[in-house]
């Protein structure tokens, strides 16, 4: 059980800066996802907190304890790697229970712990076999037994459904989750998938090029991205950026887009120039009355919902309806957007303008 | 452009059925996709017709004609495999030019370059046309490897999870770029995947494979909304079909019924009797509940701000749920 303080830390290999210049706080039984493309820096800041990198500079506190130049052996976390690996000569039982004898605990006392935390799992009944018989699941069940045995005071994770196919990672996901939400243990998790950031996290940070991007709760960041990164990364189909130049005064409600007035969250900022509105895909509807018009270059059915893509003055953009409408490539459709959760964002740094909607999930993190 | 046939066709690898007679349709003009997990029979079916591998009984005919006996060239079948295979000594233009420069076709020059482009651009790589093939990225050799497979005109263009190793935003681009080369161009297409996005998205048809058998075939609508057993019910949408007892919920089930199959618009909120809320997930577009119902777990989807919170009670009620009997098939 820890909470985890992340202050001003920054990673250069050489003269490539792997960590800009990152803070956050994971408090105490949270789990923490870390979400970015590949590169982005968030496998390095997972290392640096685990005591497997040293950080050129900043600090991390474990309990209110820098812990920056400590070794990992001195943090009590437990690291599950992606691509786990057991000890392929032991059996299920004696790799569970290795990390506590080497830790000098006594056969009897590790082999309690070790039933114990293989009742959590649901592997009780194969402490007896050889690991190599052992299916992918039962394998990281079994990696995850090792790590959680230690009882540390938290548990990062490295991507550990990453070589999973997709049908079976998301029954892991679930897993994994509800492993969480019996033992309450603080969990840090790498990932560059945002729908496994979206599922499973409590708070999601997003990071770009070494830069945290965003920090926040999941739903939050999804309504309300502080950058068009964190609107394309998160999301599928991801956000849509109407692009256009023009204007948009402090306290405006509307904003123009080639003529078409369209009505936005009340604007704190003012910005002028090159300028897009974000628009989630559910947050298009289609209506004939409206002057705003795309041609439909593509129909992609999903079961419940359809994925329509609409060629529109101001680019190509998706929308997501329900797939009982009957809509066809080459149609011409009327468009409104839903005023109170549209985003502005100032394309010459990509920055997301402070509006009336907006203004408290940005402010915050 | 061809109709492909398979009929009666079994395939066994020592004691292991791969395939057990199969019969399969694959109409002129279509796109095929099959669909099933690891083991299922896909990439052998897709065997079968390239001519890398021979049925053990059954016949393939192509427009009519059996092909059985053929080499793979004779058969003018396109491959793209899950894993790329470039020559590693050529440029990406000689790559992409080099089926059609095969002795065979007799391709002018000009209808070659302009192939070569038409195609490059559509998959995004026009601009690295004259690197080495090796000093491409992982993406962006498997979108040579596709590009090799379009520029010519088989009978029919097989793939095997040729998006699988691409990141997410490229596989939602090509996921559109090779449907609508497909619908142009009026190609055949035969796709093998374990991911129902591409197959709902993409197909004209979707062949349900279990275990070696064809177990469905039809629109993906039809899969989808009218599934003929819980196997293929459980192919497609997510969250997941819930499947629980028959008799699990107020009201009538039919004879012989086993299970009811409940997806999350077949579950009415608000209505019925009381389910405890155990987990709420935000998506952002949309919200899952987990739900537990009489000892039951379940899944059901709510708007993306839904005040609810764990512990606290939704009443449930199924509409126009599926039923299946105790073997899994639906009971209509």
């Amino acid at each position: 059980m820890a909470q985890i303080r992340i202050e001003n830390v920054r990673k250069e290999f050489g003269s490539f800066t792997a960590v800009q210049s990152s803070s956050f706080t994971i408090e105490d039984g949270e789990f923490f996802m870390l979400l970015g493309p590949s590169g982005c820096g968030k496998t390095t800041t997972l290392r640096m907190m685990a005591g497997l990198e040293l950080p050129t500079s900043g600090e991390i506190y474990i309990d209110g304890e820098e812990v920056g130049m400590k070794r990992a052996s001195e943090r009590d976390i437990a690291f599950v790697f992606q691509m786990f690996a057991l000890y392929p000569h032991m059996n299920v039982g004696k790799n569970m229970s290795y990390p506590l004898i080497s830790q000098g605990m006594s056969r009897a006392d590790a082999q309690k712990r070790v039933l114990e935390v293989a009742k959590i799992l649901g592997i009780e009944d194969m402490l007896n076999r050889p690991v190599g018989g052992l299916s992918g699941g039962d394998r990281q069940r079994v990696a995850l037994g090792r790590a959680i045995v230690r009882e540390p005071k938290a548990f990062f994770m490295d991507e550990p459904l990453g070589a999973l196919d997709a049908e079976f990672r998301e029954h892991m996901a679930e897993e994994l989750r509800a492993l969480h939400d019996r033992m309450g243990a603080t969990t840090v998790y790498v990932t560059h998938d945002q729908l496994e950031a979206m599922q499973m996290g409590d708070k999601i940070v997003v990071m770009n090029h070494g830069v945290v991007e965003q920090f926040g709760k999941p739903q939050e960041i999804y309504d309300w991205p502080a950058t068009k990164f964190v609107a394309q990364f998160i999301g599928s189909p991801s956000m849509n950026f109407l692009d256009f130049t023009g204007n948009v005064e402090p306290n405006a409600n509307k904003v123009s887009i080639d003529g078409h007035q369209i009505d936005i969250p009340t604007s704190r900022d003012g910005a002028v120039g090159d300028l897009s509105l974000g628009v989630r895909p559910e947050h298009i509807k289609f209506d004939d009355n409206s002057n705003y018009k795309g041609e439909v270059t593509a129909v992609e059915y999903l079961g419940t919902t359809q994925i329509i893509t609409l060629l529109t003055p101001n680019g190509t953009i998706k929308s997501r309806i329900a797939s009982d409408i009957q809509v066809n490539n080459g149609e011409m459709i009327g468009l409104t957007f839903d005023a109170r959760t549209l985003t502005l964002f100032d394309n010459t740094n990509g920055q997301a303008l402070v509006s009336e909607a907006n203004e408290g999930a940005l402010n915050h993190g | 452009m061809a109709e492909i046939v398979l009929e009666n066709v079994t395939k066994r690898f020592g004691d292991e059925v791969a395939l057990d007679n199969v019969s399969l349709t694959i109409p002129d003009g279509s796109f095929v996709v099959l669909l099933g997990p690891t083991g299922a029979g896909k990439t052998t079916t897709l065997r079968m017709i390239s001519g890398l591998d021979e049925p053990d009984s059954g016949d393939v005919f192509i427009d009519g004609h059996s092909i059985l006996g053929q080499t793979p060239a004779q058969r003018n079948v396109a491959m793209v495999f899950q894993q790329y295979s470039l020559y590693p000594h050529l440029t990406v233009r000689q790559n992409l030019e080099f089926p059609l420069k095969s002795p065979l076709l007799q391709t002018p020059q000009a209808e070659i370059n302009e192939k070569v482009k038409a195609v490059s651009e559509v998959l995004q790589i026009a601009h690295k046309l004259d690197n080495k093939a090796t000093a491409l990225s992982g993406g962006e050799m498997q979108r040579v490897s596709i590009g090799r497979a379009l520029v010519r005109s088989p009978n029919i263009y097989l793939m095997d999870e040729p998006l699988s190793s691409l990141d997410a935003k490229l596989r939602a681009d090509l996921r559109i770029e090779l449907k609508r080369i497909q619908a142009n161009s009026g190609q055949t297409l035969l796709y093998v995947t374990h991911d129902q996005i591409e197959a709902m998205t993409m197909a004209t048809h979707i062949g349900v494979l279990d275990n070696g058998k064809l177990v469905q075939f039809g629109s993906p609508r039809e899969v989808y909304e009218n599934p003929v057993s819980i196997y293929s019910a459980s192919r497609l949408g997510q969250p997941r079909i819930n499947i629980l007892p028959a008799d699990l919920f107020e009201g009538d089930c039919p004879k012989h019924a086993k299970s009811i199959g409940l997806r999350p618009e077949q579950i009415n909120q608000g209505k019925g009797e009381d389910a405890y809320v155990t987990r709420v997930e935000h998506l952002g577009d949309q919200t899952r509940l987990h739900l537990k119902f009489k000892e039951h777990d379940l899944i059901t989807v709510t708007d993306a701000h839904t005040p609810l919170q764990y512990g606290e009670v939704v009443k449930i009620q199924p509409k126009e749920p599926f039923f299946f009997d105790e073997d899994g098939a639906r009971i209509v």
